[in-house]
């Protein structure tokens, strides 16, 4: 396998110079190779011989997920300016700025791949890659805030627990720091909502309409059902993914229900009943019309989104190239 | 938690119209600038030019909140201070309530106030005063501030045409309010017009190596000098204010 340097020498992308440079006969040998570290559970690394598909298989999804990460900033940032206490303002700053930190470990996990930054950015401006539709729905009330920790970040460590054993090496070590992270955004999120359930009336009230409004939209951040999921199949063969859709939903499902008792909070589903004989909650059907509309950028805050990443972007431009501009004249590193 | 005492306004409805008294006025003024600063660094979250700068931005903003919340509760609760008082009450100076702009005139915001920041907090931190045990931890915090400015301004000021201009044009814009911060607080043990020549002297040096001018203007205006310490804040400051404090104030007693 040719050194990154290399294929930089080359000016290809090192997936483009497997294509062009490898022989049906070695590339099968390497196959059996990767598939056999794939078996072992070993790790493969930005270095190693992988199967295209493989590789962008992995670009797509981790590319998806850092854009999840920087367009999720905007409906928490949203009441930042708001928030109702210095305690609960700090925190939530925080958490923005974590989140702002996510997307660059996961960019970077990305451009292992050989791609970089800028062309991710670039796919994610023009609509070319996707975030996660979650990311679509306003933020209301101050509530909002608590529910997206609780049940939004939940979901995402309910999904991203399992990809810290993921088969690709830097996207399973940049889960465990994010993972670690998002658990602690998690518990304030739920600590959150439970001063307000447990506050006034009126702060109840925000607290079990946003629950109301977040509960579906949270269930659905797991992705169609198995039966219509186009690449679970493949990435569960390439211990991408370890679990199917339908499996994280319902273990997410399961720890939820006596969470939201504790909350003293009701979840908007009146089909929601334990099943003794699965040991499992049952639960109503999700609204998939709803799901692959704001798919396809018909929810509340597609445009609204993408509009304001956008705007960020192009409004930055004249900062990027005056740092470029300053590094090129005294040679030091761009910020 | 944020239990209003009966002396404060909690509500939109017939706030008094006196202000309540200010006791402590360092502890406000030290506070309010932190507070008031990280609200207006927070308004850039998701809207940095890259995201490294939502880090370091939002990193900036979370000190100045972990420093007002230490010195306002100097005062009182943090929570009445900050969301209780009416503009007037303010004692913040008026630079660091100045609007966001383009990404040049926050930095140089950021340039002209994190500089005075790091003189007044290495002298309290220094003595042996009430603010010393604070100021020894955010000496340190400030000084990682001024380098992003310095190094922001290097960067605007000595990157392209463009950026030279807008950078000048923060420099120029912000200037009028750099006098107010050399005014003296009553009742801090810092010499405040005495920390002018260092500040001066700092400033005036990145803004060189920038390949920029200091500008020549005034630094106050007849009607500026020492505003913002005795409560005569700018228009921006009252819109701020009131998205800042409407959800606090529209409950009551609440706890958060």
């Amino acid at each position: 396998m040719a050194t990154a340097a290399a294929h930089k020498a080359a000016g290809t992308e090192p997936g483009e110079a497997a294509r062009q440079a490898t022989p049906p006969a070695r590339t099968a040998e390497q196959q059996a190779a990767f598939d056999e570290a794939v078996a072992a559970d070993e790790r493969i690394e930005p270095r190693d011989w992988m199967p295209d598909a493989y590789r962008a298989s992995l670009v797509r999804q981790i590319a998806q997920h850092a854009h999840s990460e920087i367009i999720g900033m905007q409906p928490e940032a949203n009441w930042i300016t708001r928030a109702p206490s210095l305690r609960r303002k700090a925190i939530l700053m925080a958490k923005v700025q974590d989140e702002a930190g996510h997307g660059l470990y996961l960019y970077s996990a990305a451009e292992t791949l050989g791609t970089s930054r800028d062309e991710l950015l670039d796919k994610l401006h023009s609509g070319r890659q996707k975030y996660s539709s979650i990311f679509n729905y306003p933020t209301l009330t101050w509530a909002d805030v608590g529910a997206i920790g609780w049940l939004v970040d939940g979901a995402a460590i309910t999904n991203q627990v399992p990809l810290c054993r993921c088969s690709y090496g830097p996207y399973a070590r940049a889960m465990v720091r994010v993972c670690k992270e998002e658990s602690f955004h998690q518990r304030q999120g739920y600590e959150s909502l439970l001063a307000l359930s447990r506050g006034t009336e009126a702060q109840h009230e925000m607290a079990q309409d946003a629950v109301n409004r977040w509960w579906w939209p949270s269930l659905m951040m797991f992705g169609p059902p198995d039966d219509e999921s186009s690449h679970s199949e493949q990435s569960m063969t390439w211990k991408i993914k370890r679990h199917s859709n339908d499996e994280l939903r319902q273990r997410f499902v399961d720890i939820c229900v006596p969470q939201a008792e504790s909350l003293g909070l009701t979840l908007p589903d009146p089909d929601l009943v334990w099943n003794e004989s699965r040991g499992h909650y049952d639960f109503g059907p999700i609204d998939w019309t709803e799901f692959w509309d704001v798919l396809k950028g018909n929810g509340p805050c597609n445009d609204q989104r993408i509009t304001q990443r956008r705007r960020a972007h192009e409004e930055g431009a004249w900062v990027r190239e005056a740092a470029a501009a300053h590094a090129a004249k005294h040679g030091k590193a761009t910020a | 938690m944020t239990a209003a005492p009966a002396s404060l306004p909690t509500s939109g409805a017939a706030p008094t119209a006196t202000p309540a008294p200010t006791p402590a006025l360092p502890a406000l003024a030290l506070g309010d600038d932190a507070l008031v600063l990280s609200h207006r660094l927070g308004e850039w979250a998701g809207h940095a030019p890259v995201l490294e700068e939502e880090v370091a931005l939002a990193n900036i903003a979370l000190d100045l909140l972990g420093q007002a919340r230490v010195l306002l509760s100097l005062a009182g609760d943090e929570d009445e201070l900050a969301y209780l008082r009416e503009e007037r009450a303010f004692r913040n100076l008026q630079l660091v309530e100045q609007p966001n702009g383009d990404f040049a005139h926050t930095i140089a915001r950021q340039l002209y106030f994190s500089t005075y920041q790091t003189l007044l907090y290495g002298q309290l931190a220094s003595g042996d005063g009430e603010f010393a045990p604070l100021a020894a931890k955010a000496v340190k915090e400030v000084a990682y501030h001024q380098d992003h400015a310095e190094q922001w301004t290097l960067r605007l000021g000595d990157g392209t045409a463009e950026s030279h201009d807008r950078m000048q044009r923060g420099l120029d814009a912000l200037w009028r309010f750099t006098g107010e911060m050399f005014q003296p607080v009553a009742g801090l043990d810092v010499d405040c017009p005495a920390l002018r020549e260092s500040w001066t002297a700092s400033v005036t040096a990145v803004i060189k190596r920038a390949t920029l001018t200091v500008p020549d203007g005034p630094q106050t205006g007849a009607w500026t000098a020492g505003a913002g310490r005795q409560g005569l804040h700018t228009e921006p400051f009252g819109r701020m204010l009131a998205e800042m404090q409407h959800l606090h104030r529209s409950h009551p007693g609440a706890s958060w």
